[in-house]
């Protein structure tokens, strides 16, 4: 029965902040107002002449986070080779 | 695995090329279309599972070498961390060669156009890296994953054979 109260109060808490989180939500279709993508839309042709401005962010403008990326990617790889190499048995 | 039948092999032997030749067109189109170097690796190395479950393992990999696919992903990573590393005289990962003339400079002109292969800079030299990394790096997960399956293990010395024959 506790147990019971208490999951209540739970769903109801959780429930109460979705609710105020909808209240709060951005309109759809709204654009929100954004300097850093006008600028990128704007200059990528002319800077980096590239005509994909979403290549232009992720290789040029934000290319350190797809360094990462490629570096995630390696120690996946790294990780499955080292899993899955050929060893003796029991070892 | 044993190979699959005579039907699924020659599709496979046909299409193995088309998937090759878009993973490629992806890639070194990344700064055109959509897509990219890590979108066209994975659909290059699709075809090394293609080749695995239709011709099976003995014959694929008497080919296939690891090797090889150990250097192009390290290779890619080389080249695009160096890629990124050539224009720090302005910030890391700065385009150097945008617009500056040659194979990788040419301008593109403003506004609504169908875009010019050999622009883009450092943008398509990292792009054929990642693919480079990309391609090496999943082909070396599916090979190794499958040398691991124990039923392709104990096949040579019990007899045993596939699930699917």
């Amino acid at each position: 029965m506790k147990k019971r109260v208490l999951f209540m109060i739970a769903i109801l808490v959780v429930a109460g902040t979705f609710w105020g989180a909808l209240d709060n939500i951005h309109p759809f279709g709204d654009v929100p107002v954004a300097p850093m993508d006008d600028y990128y839309i704007e200059n990528a042709q002319q800077e980096r002449s590239v005509n994909n401005v979403v290549t232009a962010v992720v290789f040029d403008y934000r290319g350190f986070d797809t360094l990462g990326e490629a570096a995630v990617l390696f120690t996946a790889v790294c990780s499955v080779l080292a899993l899955f190499r050929k060893g003796r048995e029991g070892q | 695995m044993n190979p699959l039948s005579v039907v699924v092999r020659t599709i496979c032997d046909i299409f193995t090329w088309f998937i090759g030749i878009f993973g490629i067109y992806i890639i070194i189109h990344g700064h055109m279309t959509p897509g990219g170097g890590f979108q066209g690796g994975a659909v290059v190395a699709t075809m090394m599972a293609f080749l695995l479950v239709s011709h099976g393992g003995k014959k694929t990999l008497s080919f296939a070498k690891p090797g090889l696919y150990t250097a192009m992903e390290t290779i890619g990573l080389l080249v695009f961390i160096g890629a990124g590393l050539f224009g720090i005289t302005t910030t890391f990962f700065f385009n150097f060669l945008a617009g500056q003339g040659g194979v990788f400079g040419a301008t593109v002109p403003i506004g609504p156009n169908s875009g010019v292969l050999n622009s883009a800079g450092t943008i398509s030299i990292m792009n054929m890296a990642v693919g480079l990394e990309v391609i090496g790096g999943l082909s070396l997960i599916i090979l190794y994953m499958f040398k691991g399956i124990r039923l392709f293990d104990n096949a040579a010395e019990s007899g045993e054979t596939g699930h699917d024959r």
